[in-house]
C-alpha cells in the first residue's frame, strides 16, 4: 500500500542482497526495480525513470562494492549520484542584464505561486542591493493585482499596475519605461497562470517576450506536479526558450520527481525553491538534496557516506563485543548517542543495521531533540549507576532528574528505552548464533 | 434544474434553451455569448481530453499486439502510470485484468479494453454512498478545503452559481483570512454569482469568520452556506490544527446543517494527492472531492489512487476558468469517456 514507508520496503529488497566483491548484474537488477518504483512514486516520469534505470544499470554492474557497504547500499550510492549529477551540479543565479533594467519574466500554470514567488524573489534581490518593481500583468484573475499590491506592500516593494482593462503586452512595455525613468534596475513581471494548450495565452508570453526581451524568463512549477510536468515543461520551453525553474511548495512532502522529470526534458536548471508562504522563504536550489529527496531515502544516503567516515571501525568492534555480551551500559550507550548524533537521525542509522526492521525501531522511536535530553541525563547519572542502571531507584531518579532539568518521567523514559535496547541487542545476538549456523548473514555486523 | 441540465449532455437543442433561461435569470458579468459556447463545448473538451491521454494510446497498444502477453500488461501498466494512476493502484487494475483473462480465459487482445474499464469502473464505484453533493435537506453547509493553489476559491464561485441557479438561498463565507487579497477574490465570485458573502479582515481568526458565517446563515435562513479556507500544505501540523478547530466550530455551532467537506485536488497533481486526501480526511474528515484543472493535458488519473486508498468520492469536476465550468463527476461517465472509440 502507499503508506508502508518507502523505508521499510527499500530495507527489505536491500536485505536480500548480500556478499562482496563485484555488484553482479542480478544485485543491481534487483536493486533498480525498487528504485524504479520509488521513482515512480515520486510522480518522476514514467519516460524518465526508465531512460534513467537503464542507464544506471549499465554503470553499476561490475563497480566494485566499498569495504563499509552493502552491495545494496552500493548501489544505492551509484544512484544518488547519478541522480545528483542529473539534477546539475552546480547552482545557478540569475542572470542580471548588462544594460539596466533586468527584466523577469514569471510564467506557469494556474495556482503554481507565481505571484508570491515574484514578491519572494523582489525580496531576495533586494537584499542583494537591487532595487526591483514588481508588474502586474496577470488581468484574469480576479483580485490577481490586488494580490501583487499586497504582497508588494509586504515585501515593501513598488508595483506597477495598469488595472485589468490593459492588455499585459502593454502593461509590461510600459512598466519598463516606468523603471527606466525612476531607475528600478530588476523589473519581475508576474503573469497570468495559463495552460500550456491555451494557444491564446501562450501567444500573449510570447508577445511579452518579443516586445521587452527578459533576460531570464523563469517557469513557477509546483513541486507535487505528477507525470504532465513533462508535458507542461517541454511546452513552456519549446514556446519561449526558459531560462530557469522555480520550485514552489517544497514545503510539503510531495517528493517532488516533476523537478527531475523536467531537468531531463528541458536541461534547464531549477534555480529557486519555495520552502513556505512567508515572503522570505525562497532558498537557493541544492541539486544533491533535491536528488535525495526524490529518491526518498533522505539522511539514509548520508549516512551511507558519513558511515564509511565516521564510524571508528575499532570502536565500533569493541561495541559489537560489548552488545554481544550484553555488557552494554550507559556510557556506551552515551558514546554511541554522540557519534550518532554527528551522523543524523537515529531510528534511520538502526535502520541501516540489516537484520532490525523498522517494525522493531517504532518500539523505541527517538527523537531528534530528545537526544539532547537523553545526554544531559546520563551524564546527570553517577559511573556506578551507569554500569548498573538497575540500582537507579526512586531517589536517585528524583536527583537524575534535578540535575538534568527534566522531570521523572523523562528520566524513567530513558530506562525504559535503554532496557528495550539491551532487550533488542539480546535478540540479534541470538540471530547472530542463528548465523554461525548458517541460518542468516549479516553484512553490517561483519 | 442544473442536475437536468447535465443528465441531458446530448440533447443540446434543450440545453440551448435551458441555458438561455439561465442567462435571463442571471445578468452575471460574463458575456452571454461567451457562456452559450462556453458550457457545453467546453464540458466536452475537458473530457474529451482526459480521454485522449488513455484512449488514444491504449488503442494504439492493442493494434500493436497480435496476442495477450507480459509485454502488453507491461505497456497498459506504463499508460496508467503516465495518467498519475499511481504504481501500487496501476499495479492492483492490472493484476485483475490478469486473474480475468485468465479466468475467463480471454484471448483477443481487444477484449482487454472492456476489461480495463470494468476495472476502472470498479474502483470508481467501490464507493457505494451518493457521490453527488450532499446538501439536502437545508440547512446545509459545504466546507472547502485544500493545498494551496489547486482553486478552492475559483471552486467556490462556481458551487455559488451553480447552487443559486438550482434556486438555493447560497451564502459565502470568506475563511481565507491568510493570503493577499484572498478576500478580495472570493468577494468577486461572489458578485458574479450573485451571493452574498461574510468577509473579516484579512489577517482576522478564519475560525470567527465560519462561526459568524453559520450565524447569518442562521438569521438569513440561507439553504447553503459555503465556507472557503486558506490553502494548507497538510504536513503543517498547526495549519491542520487550526482547520480541525474551523471542522469543531462546524459541528458544535450548525449541527442541524446537512454537513459536506469538499477537499479540492488540483488534476496535475501525482501521488501526493493521496497523502493530502488521507491527512485531510484525518483534520476534517472530508466527504467528497473536487478535481480541478481537468482541462489541461493532466489525466487526472490520481483520482483512481484516492478512491482505491481512501474510498473518498469524486464528486464535482472543474474543467476551466469561466463561472459555469463546474460538472458533476459521473464515474460511468468518466470510464466511458476514457475509452470510447
Amino acid at each position: 500500500m502507499i503508506f508502508e514507508s518507502l523505508a521499510e520496503k527499500l530495507q527489505k529488497s536491500l536485505n536480500k542482497l548480500k556478499g562482496k566483491g563485484k555488484l553482479s548484474e542480478k544485485d543491481v537488477k534487483q536493486v533498480m526495480r525498487e528504485v524504479k518504483l520509488a521513482l515512480l512514486e515520486a510522480d518522476v516520469n514514467f519516460k524518465v525513470v526508465k531512460k534513467f534505470v537503464n542507464s544506471v544499470k549499465e554503470r553499476a554492474v561490475g563497480h566494485e562494492v566499498m569495504e563499509s557497504l552493502t552491495p545494496g547500499q552500493q548501489v544505492i550510492k551509484i544512484v544518488n549520484d547519478e541522480l545528483t549529477k542529473l539534477m546539475g551540479e552546480e547552482q545557478k543565479k540569475i542572470e542580471f542584464a548588462p544594460q539596466p533594467p533586468t527584466i523577469i519574466m514569471m510564467c506557469g500554470l494556474q495556482g503554481a505561486g507565481k505571484t508570491t514567488t515574484s514578491g519572494k524573489l523582489g525580496i531576495l534581490l533586494k537584499k542583494k542591493g537591487k532595487s526591483p518593481l514588481l508588474v502586474a500583468c496577470d488581468i484574469y484573475r480576479p483580485a490577481a493585482i490586488k494580490q501583487l499590491e499586497v504582497v508588494g506592500e509586504k515585501a515593501d516593494i513598488p508595483v506597477f499596475s495598469m488595472g485589468d482593462k490593459q492588455n499585459p503586452v502593454n502593461i509590461a512595455k510600459a512598466s519598463i519605461e516606468h523603471a527606466k525613468k525612476n531607475g528600478y534596475d530588476v523589473v519581475i513581471l508576474d503573469t497570468a497562470g495559463r495552460l500550456h494548450i491555451d494557444e491564446e495565452l501562450m501567444d500573449e508570453l510570447e508577445n511579452i517576450k518579443s516586445e521587452v526581451n527578459p533576460k531570464e524568463i523563469l517557469l513557477v512549477v509546483d513541486a507535487m506536479t505528477g507525470q504532465d510536468a513533462v508535458t507542461v515543461a517541454e511546452s513552456f520551453n519549446d514556446k519561449l526558450g526558459i531560462d530557469g525553474v522555480v520550485l514552489t511548495k517544497l514545503d510539503g512532502d510531495a517528493r517532488g520527481g516533476a523537478a527531475l522529470s523536467i531537468r531531463a526534458v528541458t536541461d534547464k536548471p531549477i534555480k529557486f525553491v519555495g520552502m513556505g508562504e512567508k515572503l522570505d522563504q525562497l532558498e537557493p536550489f541544492y541539486p544533491d538534496r533535491m536528488a535525495s529527496r526524490i529518491l526518498g531515502m533522505g539522511d539514509v544516503l548520508t549516512l551511507i557516506e558519513k558511515a564509511q567516515a565516521n564510524i571508528d571501525a575499532k570502536k565500533a568492534m569493541e561495541f559489537e563485543k560489548k552488545l554481544k555480551t550484553q555488557q552494554f551500559t550507559f556510557d556506551d550507550f552515551l558514546e554511541q548517542l554522540q557519534q550518532m548524533k554527528n551522523m543524523g537521525p537515529l531510528d534511520q542509522i538502526l535502520e541501516m543495521i540489516p537484520g532490525i526492521g523498522s517494525k522493531q525501531l517504532k518500539k523505541l522511536k527517538v527523537d531528534e531533540k530528545e537526544l539532547v535530553k537523553i545526554e544531559a541525563i546520563i551524564q546527570s547519572m553517577t559511573k556506578e549507576e551507569r554500569q548498573n542502571p538497575s540500582i537507579i531507584n526512586g531517589s536517585r531518579r528524583k536527583r537524575i532528574a534535578r540535575g538534568s532539568g527534566t522531570n521523572i518521567q523523562d528520566v524513567n523514559r530513558l530506562l525504559k528505552q535503554f532496557k528495550e535496547t539491551k532487550k533488542m541487542m539480546k535478540k540479534m545476538t541470538n540471530m547472530e548464533k542463528a548465523m554461525k549456523k548458517g541460518k542468516f548473514k549479516f553484512p553490517f555486523f561483519r | 434544474m442544473f442536475k437536468k441540465l447535465f443528465g441531458k449532455k446530448n440533447n443540446s437543442e434543450n440545453n440551448n434553451q435551458q441555458t438561455q433561461q439561465i442567462e435571463k435569470e442571471n445578468n452575471t458579468t460574463e458575456s452571454e455569448e461567451n457562456k452559450k459556447e462556453g458550457f457545453f463545448s467546453r464540458l466536452k473538451k475537458g473530457l474529451s481530453k482526459t480521454r485522449k491521454g488513455i484512449t488514444e494510446k491504449v488503442d494504439v497498444i492493442l493494434k500493436s499486439y497480435k496476442k495477450i502477453d507480459e509485454e502488453l500488461f507491461e505497456e497498459l501498466e506504463e499508460v496508467l502510470i503516465t495518467a498519475d494512476v499511481g504504481v501500487n493502484t496501476t499495479m492492483r487494475i492490472i493484476e485483475d485484468v490478469k486473474d480475468k483473462v485468465k479466468e475467463r480465459k480471454i484471448t483477443e487482445v481487444e477484449e482487454i479494453r472492456e476489461l480495463l474499464k470494468e476495472e476502472l469502473k470498479e474502483i470508481l464505484t467501490e464507493v457505494d454512498e451518493n457521490i453527488s453533493l450532499n446538501i439536502e435537506p437545508s440547512p446545509a453547509i459545504v466546507l472547502v478545503v485544500g493545498v494551496n493553489g489547486v482553486g478552492k476559491t475559483t471552486t467556490i464561485g462556481k458551487l455559488a452559481y451553480r447552487l443559486k441557479n438550482e434556486g438555493k438561498k447560497v451564502l459565502i463565507a470568506a475563511g481565507d483570512t491568510f493570503r493577499a487579497a484572498a478576500i478580495e477574490q472570493l468577494t468577486e465570485w461572489s458578485n458574479r454569482a450573485g451571493v452574498d458573502i461574510i468577509a473579516h479582515q484579512e489577517g482576522a481568526d478564519p475560525a470567527a469568520v465560519i462561526y459568524d458565517g453559520i450565524q447569518a446563515a442562521k438569521a438569513r435562513k440561507s439553504d447553503v452556506l459555503i465556507c472557503d479556507t486558506a490553502g494548507r500544505l497538510h504536513n503543517k501540523k498547526n495549519l491542520m490544527n487550526e482547520l480541525n478547530k474551523i471542522f469543531r466550530i462546524v459541528e458544535r455551532e450548525y449541527p442541524e446543517a446537512t454537513k459536506e467537506v469538499l477537499l479540492v485536488v488540483d488534476a496535475t497533481t501525482g501521488q501526493n494527492a493521496v497523502l493530502q486526501a488521507k491527512t485531510f480526511k484525518e483534520a476534517c474528515d472530508i466527504s467528497g472531492i473536487v478535481l480541478t484543472k481537468l482541462d489541461g493535458t493532466a489525466k487526472g488519473g490520481v483520482v483512481l489512487a484516492v478512491q482505491s486508498e481512501l474510498k473518498v468520492p469524486v464528486k464535482l469536476v472543474g474543467v476551466g476558468e469561466k463561472i459555469y465550468d463546474l460538472q458533476d463527476f459521473d464515474p460511468d461517465n468518466f470510464v466511458e469517456a476514457i475509452f470510447s472509440e
